[in-house]
């Protein structure tokens, strides 16, 4: 355990040095950063100029689905996705090798190899989110609720990443497969909303297949006071299932690698 | 570089970036799939609709505009900004510039090449979608279809023309890719992709009017979904060609500028 904790301190610095060193760019990645979490909000502006309340959530709740997301995709663009781009591209090339010879988990190690600091800005926009949407609502969230929305959340990122971990399994037996980022960031944009939002198939598909009502619908009702201990049970019981799967397919996925330089 | 000698050299240009499109057909189908911001917008908007029209927008209207933006999306894009960008940092601009054909010049013609493929990939099913899901929403008058022909060609200019100035800006400052991704955020909120122009607040209409991201992918749209009338329809081409020239302006400014500092790095 100590030493996984001195390796991704290692890996953390390297991350920062990386991002640094063009500074010029380090601070417009900032602003373009702060300036694309002002297009998800500007709609919801708009839409709740007409309605009040939009598929059961009022503006001041909707912005906590937003704040949730905002969070959500500072971890999937900021820790996921560069990593993942990494160790598809070291399958490709066959440097994969050189993690696997390394004497800790490969999998601890191919999770923790790049990470890009700014988009920790997110966290900044995703606070100021749910700070203006409970003024609006008028009300604070209760130590409980705050405790079963950090829950929430936690299942969400473990959800995150444990479909992260399924698609770089994939990433041995198809070659190509870091498209798949963009695939999946379409995909994610849907979660950008409430889940009520969507009916019929595609709530299903949203909420079990691909399951971005748990990760962002679910936290924001928890915040709000109005998870019930189905979703809250569901998630968690879900997380854990997705986790070991993601774990087995991974192992399975690695005892079948054959190097690509070799 | 005589017009002539461009004339003769275009259908070559074109069946190269045609090939060159077809080859990388995957990538293309893969930048489709991402850019479903459109229909995440309509379950949004669809929801709002449910029990009363938004606006003069119901649930088939919705269904109509964002299906159509989504179609229009993949006729007037261009992504010139990051190939300029690239052969300008690797110095590869220097070959463009010593062909006897205008670099710009070949640079629209890969870009123009690319749309065909793009139709080619996502119409089967978008055009499918829109006609059977909308298709009494969108206009019967051949008139405007003519015009939305016109508006067409007119967005992807725009898009064309700030790709290109905002791509040759790397010839000023290193990169500009990040110069594009705060146009490209304005170009989604207020270019109608998002919200259709009509929605926004009164006083915003306003100002979103005049800027150009509207005659990029809005107005078509609003063309074939029939917002307009014929005249109305004819002022507004007629802005959209005042933005085209605008930003043709633009891109022959920075290309003087830039090209007496270009030094080709590497090439």
């Amino acid at each position: 355990m100590r030493a996984h904790l001195v390796v991704l301190a290692h890996q953390l610095r390297t991350s920062l040095a990386l991002a640094v060193q063009y500074r010029a760019d380090f601070a417009m990645e900032g602003v373009v950063e702060v300036l694309w979490s002002v297009t998800a909000i500007v709609p919801l502006f708009v839409v709740y100029g007409e309605r009040a309340e939009v598929a059961g959530f009022s503006f001041g709740e909707a912005l906590m689905v937003t704040g949730f997301f905002t969070l959500l995709q500072a971890v999937l663009e900021g820790a996921i996705n560069p990593s993942m781009t990494l160790v598809v591209e070291q399958i490709r090339r066959g440097t994969f090798d050189f993690v696997l010879l390394k004497p800790r988990d490969a999998q601890f190690l191919v999770s923790t190899a790049r990470i890009l600091p700014w988009r920790s800005l997110n966290v900044v926009t995703a606070g100021a989110l749910f700070a203006y949407g409970f003024a609006r609502l008028g009300r604070t969230p209760s130590a409980l609720e705050l405790g079963w929305a950090a829950v929430a959340f936690g299942v969400a990122v473990v959800l995150l990443y444990s479909l992260w971990i399924l698609s770089v399994s994939l990433a041995f037996h198809v070659v190509k497969v870091d498209n798949l980022t963009y695939a999946f960031g379409a995909v994610f944009d849907a979660a950008r909303w409430p889940s009520s939002v969507f009916r019929g198939a595609l709530r299903l598909l949203f909420t079990f297949v691909v399951p971005l009502a748990v990760m962002t619908t679910f936290p924001a009702k928890a915040l709000l006071g109005r998870g019930t201990r189905e979703e809250l049970l569901g998630g968690l019981v879900a997380a854990i299932v997705a986790f070991g799967l993601s774990r087995a397919v991974w192992t399975r996925a690695l005892a079948k690698y054959s190097s690509a330089s070799s | 570089m005589s017009f002539a000698r461009t004339a003769r050299a275009l259908p070559t240009l074109l069946r190269v970036g045609f090939a060159e499109a077809l080859a990388y057909r995957a990538e293309m189908l893969v930048w489709i799939l991402s850019t479903t911001m459109p229909l995440v917008m309509l379950a949004l908007w669809h929801a709002v609709a449910r029990e009363a029209p938004v606006g003069r927008f119901d649930q088939g209207d919705l269904v109509a505009y964002f299906l159509a933006m989504f179609v229009v999306r993949q006729l007037t894009g261009s992504w010139s900004v990051w190939l300029i960008n690239m052969e300008v940092r690797e110095g590869t601009l220097a070959l463009r510039l010593l062909r006897p054909v205008h670099p710009l010049v070949s640079y629209a013609a890969s870009s123009f090449a690319e749309i065909p493929v793009r139709g080619l990939l996502a119409l089967p099913l978008a055009g499918v979608a829109l006609v059977v899901f909308a298709g009494d929403r969108l206009t019967r008058d051949p008139v405007l279809w003519a015009l939305w022909a016109l508006s067409i060609l007119g967005g992807w200019l725009v898009t064309l023309f700030v790709n290109f100035a905002i791509g040759l800006l790397a010839l000023l400052v290193e990169s500009s890719t990040k110069v594009m991704d705060v146009w490209l955020a304005a170009y989604f909120v207020f270019s109608g992709y998002m919200i259709p122009i009509e929605l926004f607040p009164r006083w915003l209409r306003g100002i979103v009017e005049i800027m150009p991201f509207r005659y990029q992918l809005g107005l078509p749209v609003e063309i074939m979904t029939g917002a307009h009338g014929r005249l109305e329809s004819l002022v507004l081409l007629a802005q959209q060609g005042l933005v085209v020239l605008a930003a043709g302006a633009l891109v022959a400014l920075v290309w003087r500028l830039g090209l007496r500092r270009f030094a080709a790095y590497g090439g």
